[in-house]
């Protein structure tokens, strides 16, 4: 069976549930490779993490490239894959990072590329929602080996335990890849509570909250959910840049959303609209919002969510 | 020091208001008011700061891909505060993907020969965010995208950024030629003074097709197979709180299952 190349995810030094779920897609064409790539001494370790998911073996290449020269090594490294196995596909996770690398690999390899994809098929047809998820859409690569990118948290992993084979390689970096130094680095550290873009359930905040947000986080972990906000409150200072959910934030499709003091400008909506239920707090019954929302309650964020949440916290005793 | 040549990619897109469809597979972009790709403004307020910072001879030009009105759009970033642009119109252009879109732009870049170019992280008709590392790769010049701020040293010729994404905050540097893409917190756009306006009618914008700019199409390397639309959200339940909200809230999402 011939290969699909799928690139590890990892989330502060652990692997991240993408990882299994680009996995997922990419067995259903190919014996799936994931290709680690780690820093000089940290490879076995990651590959390690590796456990559960259709993995048939994990691709170790260790270099000081990654952290120095970011998105141009990784797609040096992953160019150089593909024309050495000739895989049937490569997979990637749609973030910033990831699309980027995706472009770069594309135009190195000269392949088509489709990025954002919700689902990817047998036959490498990629699932995608586009016009703020009021259009599906399939599409196919026809040239080259296909790029895709898929979005966290759209495909259900297959969660089978593992044990791939593990193998080293290594790669040229190219001298356009090195101009352009990382000179440092600050990962936002996320906290107690699930990634955004991971969790099944997000409650998110905006200019209502006139910057409180305590009724918000409360409200989130009792539910085990992530936090997130509209720009007004991430512009304000009111909560990390990182929380942002929209066009220019993070794209999330949670099981449950909770918008709590947001509008709903089409900027937010890009962001959140394809998730599954959309709950809706919010003091002005004329908010865009409650337009697409499956339960709107009209009223005060600091009164509706203590109540929830005490409610939810009775239910669980 | 000598002068500073600056370009920004800048592309028309269709109101991110409109209601959008496809039509046999591309999106319907005659029925659609159109306007300048909102996050490429903060890349042509980003240009002109640079410019202002740095004196006297510096130049920006805008660069376009797209239909024949794409110049409205380009007329209105010349109006902001551009000196000129190059938009590429051609029918072998309709339904141009990412690949040659970056192509095209980059081909013209390295014609003309710049110091800076400036993106907008994302068209929001597309919403790749590809174009910009595309076209570094291309022309093997520096990447340095998603910054939250831009600081160019003019007689060292380098530039330094913060690089601002979901993962973190990196500082990167590197010497021109540089590719630059800029996120929406990074300044605030101005608007269109009347002398600007008046000042752009003035501009020239060279439209140029396809054989002028020296790249032979291909058919495009990915195709869309089906567009399907999904069923509008229907507003579901919508209740007033009359004391009882979150209790209400709470049994909703007991019947939902999800608590
Ligand atoms: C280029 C660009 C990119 C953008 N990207 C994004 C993005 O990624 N994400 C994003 O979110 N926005 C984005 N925006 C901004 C977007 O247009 C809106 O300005 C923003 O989403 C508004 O945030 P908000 O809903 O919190 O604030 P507002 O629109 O001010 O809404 C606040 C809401 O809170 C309600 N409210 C007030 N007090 C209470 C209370 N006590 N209880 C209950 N409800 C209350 C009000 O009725 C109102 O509806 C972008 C804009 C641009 C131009
Ligand atoms: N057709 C185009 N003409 C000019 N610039 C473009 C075009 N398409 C994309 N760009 C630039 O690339 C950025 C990212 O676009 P995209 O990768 O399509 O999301 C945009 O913000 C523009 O600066």
């Amino acid at each position: 069976m011939t290969q699909t190349l799928v690139l590890a995810e990892f989330s502060e030094g652990k692997v991240a549930k993408a990882t299994a779920e680009l996995a997922t897609c990419g067995a259903r064409s190919g014996e799936v490779a994931v290709v680690v790539l780690a820093a000089p001494g940290t490879g076995d370790a990651m590959a390690a993490q590796i456990t559960t998911g259709p993995v048939a073996s994990v691709l170790i290449i260790e270099s000081e490239a990654f952290a120095k020269f970011g998105v141009a090594a990784v797609a040096d490294a992953l160019a150089q894959l593909v024309d050495a196995y000739k895989p049937l596909a490569l997979l990637i996770a749609s973030s910033a990072f990831g699309k980027e690398v995706a472009g770069r690999v594309a135009v190195h390899i000269g392949s088509g590329i489709i990025t954002d994809a919700v689902d990817v098929s047998a036959d490498l047809t990629a699932t995608q929602l586009v016009f703020g998820g009021s259009t599906t859409v399939l599409s196919r690569v026809n040239h080259g080996v296909p790029v895709i990118t898929v979005r966290p948290n759209s495909v259900t992993a297959d969660v089978t335990p593992c044990s791939p084979s593990i193998s080293h390689a290594s790669f040229v970096l190219s001298e356009n890849s090195q101009r352009a130094e990382i000179i440092s680095s600050a990962p936002f550290v996320k906290g107690g509570r699930p990634e955004l873009t991971e969790a099944q359930i997000v409650v998110s905040g905006g200019r209502g909250t006139n910057g409180d947000f305590a009724a918000v986080e409360a409200f989130a972990d009792l539910l085990g959910a992530a936090v997130g906000a509209s720009r007004a409150a991430t512009d304000a200072g009111w909560y990390p840049h990182s929380h942002q959910v929209g066009q220019t934030g993070k794209t999330v499709s949670p099981q449950l959303y909770v918008a709590c003091g947001i509008s709903g400008a089409i900027q937010h909506r890009a962001g959140m609209q394809t998730s599954k239920t959309i709950v809706v707090v919010n003091k002005d019954p004329e908010a865009p919002l409650f337009e697409i929302a499956d339960f709107g309650v009209v009223g005060d964020l600091f009164a509706v969510l203590p109540q929830a949440s005490e409610g939810v916290r009775s239910r669980k005793s | 020091m000598t002068a500073m040549k600056i370009a920004v990619c800048v592309k028309q897109v269709p109101d991110s208001w409109a209601e959008k469809k496809m039509v046999n597979g591309l999106l319907d972009r005659e029925g659609v008011d159109a306007v300048l790709n909102d996050l490429d403004e903060y890349a042509v307020e980003e240009a002109l700061r640079i410019v202002e910072a740095h004196g006297e001879g510096h130049t920006i030009t805008l660069i376009s891909m797209g239909p024949e009105r794409t110049t409205e759009a380009v007329r209105k970033a010349l109006s902001m505060g551009a000196d000129d642009a190059i938009v590429v119109t051609d029918s072998a252009l309709v339904g141009a993907d990412a690949l040659l879109t970056s192509e095209v732009l980059a081909k013209v870049i390295a014609t003309e020969g710049f110091d800076l170019v400036i993106c907008g992280t994302e068209s929001t008709d597309a919403r790749m965010s590809v174009v910009p590392a595309m076209i570094s790769q291309r022309l093997g010049w520096a990447q340095l995208t998603f910054a939250g701020s831009v600081v160019v040293d003019a007689a060292a010729s380098s530039v330094t950024i913060t690089r601002v994404t979901e993962a973190g905050v990196d500082t990167m540097k590197a010497q021109f030629p540089v590719v630059i893409s800029v996120i929406e917190k990074i300044n605030e756009p101005r608007y269109p003074s009347f002398k600007g306006i008046m000042a752009a009618k003035k501009k020239v914008i060279d439209v140029r097709a396809l054989a002028a700019v020296g790249v032979a199409v291909l058919a495009s390397w990915s195709e869309v197979k089906d567009a399907t639309p999904r069923p509008p959200r229907a507003a579901g339940i919508k209740i007033s709180d009359e004391g009882n909200g979150g209790d209400a809230l709470v049994n909703f999402l007991a019947e939902k299952k999800i608590i």
